[in-house]
């Protein structure tokens, strides 16, 4: 099996209920090394819900997720060690208002890698150049704009080299006009090969870039295409019916 | 005036009266600071548990024995009067121990306090939103991670000015150190006034001295604040 094939995520028949409400019904689906993978569908699909599963932010009711060969919903797995491995970038940035931006960027680094400060620093500046943003190092969070923030998140995520990234709705909370420098850092990222998962509603951004498209709707997981037979050829009604609206 | 004048030299100067101010201040700092301490340290401790216990979709079973042991500490303490507390903890629980004083009044203002803090913190815990949290759970750091550098230093911005207050309240509370024969300010001031039966310039004067200390205390949490909203620029 080439490198290029490897299975990051192996999710077995995932359920996640709410108190009654079944948000998650049975899903079950690959994530292999190097797939970029945008995840659409109406609110309240569970896209997001199914997302937040992948590093447990959501405990699943119900079936098994597989990271790199390991069973992490065993609760006898240590979660902390697996979070680090995949990056997560959510719809409103959740910066710590709290601490610069090189601060944000160097802390699980040096908390968690046990990375020395200086050298944390260094990359960090290194991925803020990659940005555009190097300037706003010593700034603090609430003195940049959503596109800028969002990128800092990226950024933020990147400096624990994940083996992959999770993207939680990156660009709904952001001004239109914002929504492309956020969505070239992610097109650059997926050209350098980093595997992604995205919910998304930017569906010319998920043509594009995107490896493989899956259509969540009701809990389930109703088609899943290359981004072009997805597109121009939707099978599933439902699909039908929704690209017609968004399109 | 010139009465003004006898009477200050009376209540203060003679019999070197003033030791007994000085002395009450020294016991009330002592007493009110120690005490601040631990009722931070308690307070945080708790408010940790009890917000931990809240946020939790399934908390463990020790996890909840705690919460309720908890919420038992917060009912009886915040449910009882501060001289009450201070006088059990003297006459019934250290009755028969030799101990100075000061160490009960700060046991007992410390435990009082830290209930108060402990809602106070958990206020300002609930208050950060939760996406700080799964912010830095996904960055991988752990739980006490997480709360350390991430959501207690937030809370502790957010509830700086109702903390103030808590220790503006309870360096005044020690004034009932009297009751257990502590010279506090209040018990030297009162001294004074069953020596010279002069009510008025012992009692204003240890008024004037806790309004300086509360002012200053004030300002200094006021400095703080403005020095921690910084990152709001």
């Amino acid at each position: 099996m080439s490198a290029k094939e490897q299975t990051l995520f192996e999710i077995k028949d995932l359920c996640k209920s709410f108190g009654d409400l079944q948000v998650l019904k049975g899903i079950s689906t690959e994530i292999k090394k190097g797939e970029v993978v945008a995840i659409i569908g109406p609110s309240g699909s569970g896209k997001s819900t199914f997302l937040r599963s992948l590093n447990l932010l959501e405990v699943p009711t119900q079936g098994q997720i597989f990271f790199e060969g390991l069973d992490i919903t065993d609760p006898k797995c240590n979660i902390n060690l697996y979070r680090q491995k995949i990056g997560m970038v959510f719809q409103h940035f959740n910066l710590f208002p709290n601490m610069t931006i090189l601060q944000n960027m160097t802390l699980a680094p040096i908390k968690v890698l046990k990375k020395d400060k200086a050298e944390a620093e260094k990359e960090a500046i290194q991925l803020l150049k990659r940005v555009g943003l190097e300037e706003k190092a010593n700034a603090y969070p609430s003195q940049l704009s959503g596109g800028q923030k969002q990128r800092i998140a990226i950024v933020r995520a990147m400096c624990m080299h994940p083996d992959v990234m999770l993207f939680d709705e990156p660009t709904s909370a952001l001004d239109p006009e914002m929504v492309g420098e956020v969505l070239n850092v992610m097109a650059d990222l997926a050209k350098a090969g980093m595997t992604m998962v995205i919910v998304t509603h930017e569906m010319g951004f998920a043509r594009e870039v995107a490896t493989r498209v899956v259509f969540v709707d009701e809990g389930q997981i109703k088609e899943e295409n290359t981004p072009a037979e997805f597109f121009d050829h939707p099978k599933n009604p439902r699909l039908k019916e929704f690209l017609s609206k968004v399109i | 005036m010139e009465d003004f004048k006898t009477r200050f030299i009376a209540n203060f100067i003679t019999d070197d009266r003033w030791k007994y101010f000085t002395d009450g201040i020294s016991t009330t700092f002592t007493v009110s600071f120690f005490a601040v301490i631990l009722g931070l340290v308690l307070g945080l401790v708790i408010a940790i548990i009890r917000s931990s216990a809240e946020k939790a979709d399934h908390p463990s079973w020790w996890l909840k024995g705690l919460n309720v042991i908890c919420k038992l500490y917060l009912t009886i303490i915040r449910g009882t009067p501060a001289m009450i507390q201070l006088l059990i903890m003297y006459y019934a629980i250290f009755g028969s121990v030799a101990i100075d004083k000061r160490i009960v009044a700060i046991l007992t203002f410390g435990i009082n306090s830290g209930a108060y803090v402990a809602e106070i913190f958990r206020s300002g815990i609930m208050s950060v939103d939760q996406g700080q949290f799964e912010a830095g759970r996904s960055l991988g750091l752990n739980y006490v991670q997480t709360m350390w550098h991430i959501i207690i230093p937030q809370a502790f911005k957010n509830v700086l000015p109702a903390l103030g207050n808590e220790f503006i309240t309870l360096l005044k509370e020690t004034s009932i150190c009297g009751y257990i024969a502590l010279t506090d300010i209040t018990h030297g001031a009162n001294t004074v006034r069953s020596q010279t039966y002069d009510a008025f310039m012992p009692l204003f004067g240890a008024a004037a001295i806790y309004l300086v200390c509360v002012s200053v205390l004030s300002n200094l949490v006021g400095r703080l604040e403005r020095r921690l909203r910084v990152s709001e620029r």
